[in-house]
């Protein structure tokens, strides 16, 4: 459904090059990309600041014109084809508005069925539906301008589904949102790709966004795709495990020994120890340890997929 | 169809959202019929020092300028906004523009139709109607419906001048003043019988860039008047023909810039 290959965007900036010259200089911001998504698929696009996240999405969408390679959305070529790929597709972007600034929320709904030109029945059913997840009734009747930032994005995604794209694409959905309404933004996607009828794909910044709504994680970093998986793939792949922090009466022997376990810490003279699991299961763990030691308490922590993430960046 | 039904409701959000600030926009109504009207009043003062300007008297240079001032002022309701495609390319906001199943230049000028400019559209055909009364026009079919092309020609060619200037945001963001150069410059320069102008500068202006058939040629076609410069009669008439090449080199650039966009990070 969604194609590229080897897909590349150049931009060209004018550096100082003594007191008066300029040099011109070619950067990559997007440099060689390949991938393809499926129907029904929920993609997260994470990668640092200047990474080309944005810039890739602008080119799904028909923004930007590569430089280089192919892209296709259904078939379609963005650039050429951006009219007819615009009824099919929906976009928000986090930190651009596509409402009407002065005119109460629910006259940019009735503005945008006439630029897309939806059947009035349809418009209504699709309306009806995000009003209902989104709580949008109680501030349909005021103007964006003084709408706060978690409901103006509750807007922007209402308005970006109006038409019934069948790839939604989020360019920091999330940003500068606080916590509600992050949870809210969230639900309401991950409902949304639960249905099966869209398919999303969202760039972000915070990972609780992609440990909640997608399967599939593509990390990006100086234009380059460095990872494409799940997120328990990302964790095989960089040895990050799960680890079983344990406090216990009495220090373990000397000597003593988890199999499929490694000790990576001891804290309080012995009487916490941290063990990172290889192979072996908690339970399999848990068991271990309780035959062999007086257990007082016992926690299992899951891999920081920020550790991760900060890792890969480091590495790249 | 359906498309002309979203241009449409993009009008009426222009509308509403003016609706919005009612006051400001009857003060902006206003203040902004005075530019127009000072053009105007420019003729009548300039005629107070001399009978004749260029070999032409009040009435037929009056003609000029309401033909200019009409076809000007309609150039500007229609796509004068177009002048902020720079700020739009400089804050990357062009992006939302995009993303609609719409095209971008109709879309920019619905979005942003200066509803302010009205009243001076109301005035420059208000002027245009008294400047052919004044000066006598003896009717012909062929010099009525001139009469009705040139303003309406004129406004096509100023509205190519806006886009043309406009696109330059594509390549230099602060592209600025260079475009009123041509736009208001442009208006000023056809304002007046190109008589008045040096050699070089009216082969430049008047001829090579098109702005002497913009009003000068039309109104001596309709004026019955022989060109003391020497073109021939039916030049009048063909003269509203410019806005054609106008177009498509505007409608080119406006292409090609399009595909320069580069927006900007987020």
């Amino acid at each position: 459904m969604i194609h590229m290959e080897n897909l590349r965007k150049d931009f060209t900036v004018r550096v100082k090059a003594g007191r008066l010259r300029r040099e011109k200089r070619t950067v990559p911001a997007v440099d060689g990309v390949s991938l393809t998504i499926e129907p029904g698929e929920m993609v997260g696009y994470i990668g640092p600041n200047g990474a080309g996240k944005s810039t890739t999405l602008k080119m799904l969408t028909g923004v930007l014109a590569p430089t280089s390679g192919e892209v296709s959305v259904f078939g379609l070529t963005p650039v050429p084809q951006r009219t007819r790929l615009a009824l099919r597709i929906g976009v928000v972007f986090g930190q651009r508005s596509q409402l009407w600034w002065d005119l109460p929320l629910h006259e940019s709904f009735r503005l945008l069925r006439h630029i897309y030109r939806v059947p009035a029945g349809e418009h209504e059913a699709r309306l009806r539906r995000c009003r209902d997840l989104l709580d949008l009734d109680a501030f349909l009747d005021i103007p964006v301008r003084q709408l706060s930032l978690g409901q103006r994005m509750r807007g922007e995604l209402t308005a970006a589904l109006l038409h019934g794209p069948a790839v939604l694409f989020l360019d920091e959905p999330t940003i500068g949102l606080d916590v509600v309404s992050k949870q809210a933004v969230r639900a309401f996607l991950a409902e949304l790709g639960a249905s099966g009828d869209v398919t999303l794909v969202l760039t972000t910044h915070d990972l609780a966004d992609i440990e909640r709504l997608c399967h599939r994680l593509v990390v990006i970093d100086h234009g380059r795709v460095v990872h494409d998986g799940t997120i328990e793939a990302l964790h095989a792949r960089y040895g990050s495990r799960r680890s079983l922090v344990v406090d216990l009466d009495r220090p373990l022997a000397p000597g003593f020994t988890l199999p499929g376990a490694t000790l990576i810490g001891a804290e309080a003279d012995g009487h916490r120890v941290t063990f990172a699991l290889d192979s072996a299961s908690a339970g399999e763990a848990v068991a271990g340890l309780v035959a062999a030691a007086s257990v007082r308490d016992l926690s299992v922590v899951e891999p920081d997929i920020e550790d991760v993430v900060a890792r890969l960046y480091a590495s790249a | 169809m359906g498309e002309l039904r979203a241009y449409a409701a993009l009008l009426g959000g222009k509308a509403r959202s003016l609706a919005a600030y009612r006051t400001s926009f009857a003060i902006e109504l206003l203040s902004n019929l005075g530019s127009t009207v000072l053009d105007v009043v420019t003729v009548f003062v300039l005629y107070r020092a001399t009978a004749m300007v260029g070999g032409f008297t009040l009435a037929e240079s009056l003609l000029m300028t309401a033909l200019t001032a009409a076809g000007f002022v309609l150039a500007d309701l229609t796509v004068g906004n177009i002048d902020d495609l720079k700020r739009y390319v400089r804050a990357g906001t062009l992006d939302t523009v995009l993303i609609r199943p719409l095209r971008v230049l109709p879309q920019l000028i619905c979005m942003d139709l200066p509803l302010r400019k009205l009243l001076r559209l109301a005035f420059g055909v208000f002027v245009y109607v008294a400047a052919l009364v004044a000066n006598h026009v003896h009717w012909t079919p062929a010099r009525l419906a001139l009469a009705v092309v040139a303003p309406i020609a004129a406004a096509v060619f100023f509205g190519a001048i806006f886009v043309l200037t406009a696109s330059l945001a594509f390549w230099w963001v602060e592209s600025g003043e260079v475009g009123a150069a041509f736009t208001y410059g442009g208006r000023d320069f056809t304002s007046y019988p190109i008589t008045v102008y040096s050699d070089w500068f009216r082969g430049v202006f008047a001829y090579a860039l098109g702005f002497g058939l913009v009003s000068y040629q039309p109104a001596l076609a309709l004026l019955g008047r022989t060109d003391p410069l020497g073109l021939p009669a039916w030049s009048g008439y063909a003269a509203p023909l410019v806005c054609v090449p106008a177009v498509a080199v505007a409608a080119l650039i406006w292409r090609i810039g399009i595909r320069r966009y580069r927006s900007t990070g987020s």
